[in-house]
C-alpha cells in the first residue's frame, strides 16, 4: 500500500499542465486583442471623424449642392469654409427611416408568415421542401443582384418592367427581397424550438390549429422571432448596393416614397465618398453620415437585446 | 397489505343484479370468488367501449386487439411494463393521435355509443369534453392565471366568470391556497408538482367529460402524489378518470378497473402491445386471471 500523497505535491505530469494552462490564456487574451483591434478602429473612427460633423444643422438641413451639384468645383470654391454648416442631411435620415420602415412592414409580416407556414403546416412535403431551398437561394443571392432585379422589373421603362421610375418604394422592395429569406428562417428556427408537449397542451383543451399556432406557439417564440426580424432590420438599413440605381437622388426631404427620386444615408455616404480626397466638405459628411447610419442600426440592435431580455425575465418571473 | 384498504373508504353504489343476487363493484368482493367478477354489468353507463383495436405509427403496429370499455365516473388504471402502449391507447380515447404524423388508430372506438373517428366528429370538441394530463408537466410560457383562463376562454367563455373559474380549478386541483397571490406570475417559475396540478387545473378548468391522465405523478414526491390520488377520488364524482400509472399502489388505490397491458414478440419477430387482462382493480391485484399479469404485479410487490 503506498502512503497517501500530499494534495500539495504535484502528481507526475502536471508541471507540463500548468506550462500549457499559461500558453493557452496568453494566446486567449492574443486573440481578444487581435479582434478588438478593427472593432475598435472602427468604431473609433468613425466616432471621432463623424463627431465633427455633427455640428450646427447637419441633421436638420437639406442637402447643399456642394456634394452633389453639377459644378461641384466651382461651388465648393464658393462656399467652402463659410457655408458648411448649411449642409445637412435629413432628407437622407428620412428616406433611410422610411424605405427601411416600408421594407419591414411588408418583409417582417410575410416573413413570419412563410416561417409559420414552413415549421407548422409545411414540415416535409414538397412543395415546403421547395420554398426551403428557394428561401436558402435567396438568402444568398448578393445585394447588388437584388437592387438589379428590382431596377430591371419595377424602375426600367423597356422590357418587361413596371416602369415606375425610381423611387424610394423601389428602394423599399429590394430592400424586403433581401429581409425576406433571413425573416423566413428566423422564425422557422425559432419555431423549432417550441416545444411539441406546448402544441398538445393547446390541443388537449380543444383548441384549433389556428389558435394554437396564434395564442401558444407563436408567443413562445416571440422574443426569437422579434430579435431577429430586428437584426434583419438593422442589416438592411445599412444596404447601398441595393438602393443607389433604384431610388435615384433628392436633395430636399421626400416623404412621399411612392413617387419621385429618394435619398439614403447608405447612398449619401458612397457618393461623397466617391469624392473622398478631392474636398474636405464631402469627406466630413460621410463621415457624420456613417455615424448617424450606425447610431440607427445600433439601436435597432439593442432594441433586438432589449426585447429578448424582456421576454426571459418575464418567463422567468 | 390488503391492496384494496382505501378503497373502502371511497362511498361506492353497490349494485345487486337482481338475477343472481350477486354484489358487485368493489368493496364487498370476496377473493375467490372468480364468478363475482362478471365484467358486463349492464348498469355500467359505458363512456368508451373500444374494440379490436389497433393503433399503428409509419405503418408499424405499437399495440394490437384492444378490447376494453370504460364506464361513468369511474377510475380505470392502464398498467404494464414501459412500451407496451399504455400511452399510446390513452391518445387514441382523445383523438391526439390525429396530431402525430403517421399514427393510424383502427378499430373502433365508441363514445358515449357514437364513433369517435366518425368522418363528421370534430376532433377540437372531442378533445374539449376529453380532457388530458400528460406525463411530464406542459405549463404554457404564461402566467398561473392564463394557463387555467387559457381552455375557457377559447371554448368562448367571457372575461367576466373567468376570475371565479379560475380560483374554482386550482382550488379543486389542490393548488389555490400555494398560488392565489401570485397568479400573474410565470407558471413555469412553479416547482415540477405545483406544474403538474397547474396542469390538472387547466384541464378541469373546461369542465371535460373524461380526463385522461399519463403518469401524472411520476415526477412528484409522495406527499404531491398523495394530494393529486385525493383529487382524483374527489374528481371521480364528477369526472370519469383514465389514468396510466406505473405504482401498483397507486393504482389499487384510486382505480375501480384496472387493464394490464404487455408487449410480446409477434410471429414476424415484432414487438406488439396488448391488453392482457382488464377487470375490477381488485381482482387484478387478488386473482388475476393470466399468469402474465400475476407475474407482473406479483413480481413488483415481491
Ligand atoms: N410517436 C411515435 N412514433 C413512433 N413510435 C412510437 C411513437 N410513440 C410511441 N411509439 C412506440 O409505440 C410503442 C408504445 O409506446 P407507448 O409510449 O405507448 O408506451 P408506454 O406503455 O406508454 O410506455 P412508458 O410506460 O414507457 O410510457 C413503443 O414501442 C414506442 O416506441
Ligand atoms: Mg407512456
Amino acid at each position: 500500500m503506498t502512503a497517501p500523497t500530499s494534495l500539495l505535491t504535484p502528481r507526475r505530469g502536471t508541471t507540463g499542465r500548468h506550462v500549457r494552462n499559461r500558453v493557452a490564456t496568453v494566446g486567449i487574451w492574443l486573440a481578444l486583442f487581435i479582434v478588438l483591434v478593427p472593432l475598435v478602429a472602427v468604431i473609433g473612427s468613425v466616432i471621432v471623424k463623424g463627431a465633427s460633423s455633427l455640428s450646427g444643422n447637419f441633421l436638420t438641413q437639406d442637402i447643399n449642392k456642394i456634394t452633389n451639384g453639377q459644378k461641384l468645383a466651382d461651388a465648393f470654391a464658393k462656399v467652402a469654409g463659410k457655408q458648411s454648416t448649411q449642409d445637412g442631411i435629413k432628407p437622407a435620415i428620412v428616406g433611410t427611416l422610411l424605405i427601411t420602415g416600408f421594407a419591414t412592414l411588408m418583409a417582417v409580416p410575410l416573413g413570419i408568415l412563410g416561417g409559420v407556414y414552413l415549421n407548422e403546416y409545411g414540415g416535409k412535403n414538397h412543395f415546403a421542401r421547395v420554398l426551403r431551398f428557394l428561401t436558402e437561394v435567396m438568402t444568398g443571392v448578393p445585394s447588388i443582384v437584388m437592387g438589379l432585379f428590382i431596377f430591371s422589373i419595377v424602375v426600367v421603362k423597356t422590357g418587361f418592367s413596371l416602369g415606375w421610375n425610381v423611387s424610394g418604394f423601389a428602394g423599399s422592395l429590394a430592400l424586403g427581397c433581401l429581409m425576406l429569406p433571413v425573416v423566413i428562417r428566423a422564425t422557422e428556427e425559432m419555431l423549432k424550438l417550441v416545444p411539441n408537449e406546448l402544441r398538445e397542451a393547446s390541443y388537449a383543451l380543444g383548441a384549433r390549429k389556428s389558435k394554437t399556432i396564434v395564442s401558444v406557439v407563436l408567443p413562445a417564440a416571440a422574443a426569437g422571432i422579434v430579435s431577429g426580424a430586428l437584426l434583419a432590420v438593422a442589416r438592411a438599413a445599412g444596404e447601398t448596393a441595393p438602393l443607389v440605381f433604384v431610388i435615384g437622388i433628392t436633395r430636399t426631404t421626400n416623404t412621399n416614397i411612392f413617387s419621385g427620386g429618394n435619398v439614403a444615408l447608405s447612398t449619401e455616404i458612397f457618393r461623397n465618398a466617391l469624392s473622398y480626397g478631392s474636398y474636405a466638405a464631402a469627406r466630413n459628411r460621410a463621415w457624420g453620415e456613417a455615424l448617424v447610419l450606425i447610431v440607427i442600426a445600433l439601436t435597432f440592435t439593442l432594441l433586438a437585446r432589449l426585447v429578448t431580455a424582456m421576454f426571459t425575465r418575464r418567463r422567468a418571473a | 397489505m390488503h391492496p384494496t384498504a382505501s378503497q373502502t373508504d371511497i362511498v361506492e353504489p353497490v349494485t345487486i343484479d337482481a338475477s343472481s343476487g350477486r354484489v358487485e363493484n368493489g368493496i364487498h368482493l370476496e377473493v375467490g370468488d372468480p364468478e363475482i367478477f362478471e365484467r358486463d354489468d349492464p348498469t355500467r353507463e359505458l363512456v368508451f367501449d373500444l374494440e379490436r383495436v389497433q393503433i399503428l405509427y409509419s405503418g408499424v403496429a405499437a399495440v394490437t386487439d384492444v378490447n376494453l370499455d370504460i364506464a361513468s365516473r369511474e377510475v380505470t388504471a392502464f398498467i404494464g411494463p414501459s412500451g407496451c402502449g399504455k400511452t399510446t391507447v390513452l391518445r387514441s380515447l382523445n383523438r391526439m393521435h390525429d396530431t402525430t404524423p403517421g399514427a393510424v388508430v383502427e378499430g373502433k372506438i365508441l363514445y358515449h355509443g357514437e364513433d369517435l373517428y366518425g368522418p363528421k366528429v370534430d376532433a377540437a370538441e372531442v378533445r374539449r369534453r376529453i380532457g388530458m394530463v400528460f406525463q411530464k408537466p406542459n405549463p404554457f410560457p404564461k402566467s398561473i392565471y392564463d394557463n387555467v383562463a387559457y381552455g375557457p376562454k377559447i371554448n368562448g367563455r367571457k372575461r367576466g366568470d373567468l376570475d371565479d373559474l379560475v380560483e374554482q380549478a386550482l382550488t379543486r386541483a389542490a393548488l389555490w391556497d400555494e398560488v392565489k397571490d401570485k397568479l400573474k406570475r410565470s407558471a413555469l417559475a412553479l416547482s415540477g408538482g405545483q406544474q403538474q396540478r397547474l396542469c390538472i387545473a387547466r384541464a378541469i378548468a373546461v369542465e371535460p367529460d373524461v380526463i385522461l391522465m399519463d403518469e401524472p405523478c411520476s415526477a412528484l414526491d409522495p406527499i404531491a402524489t398523495a394530494r393529486i390520488e385525493d383529487l382524483m377520488i374527489e374528481l371521480k364524482r364528477e369526472f370519469t378518470i383514465v389514468i396510466v400509472t406505473h405504482n401498483m399502489q397507486q393504482a389499487s388505490r384510486v382505480a375501480d378497473r384496472t387493464a394490464f397491458f404487455t408487449a410480446e414478440l409477434n410471429e414476424s419477430g415484432k414487438r406488439m402491445g396488448l391488453l392482457v387482462e382488464y377487470d375490477t382493480t381488485n381482482k387484478i391485484f387478488t386473482q388475476p386471471s393470466d399468469p402474465r399479469t400475476e407475474g407482473y404485479i406479483t413480481g413488483r410487490f415481491g
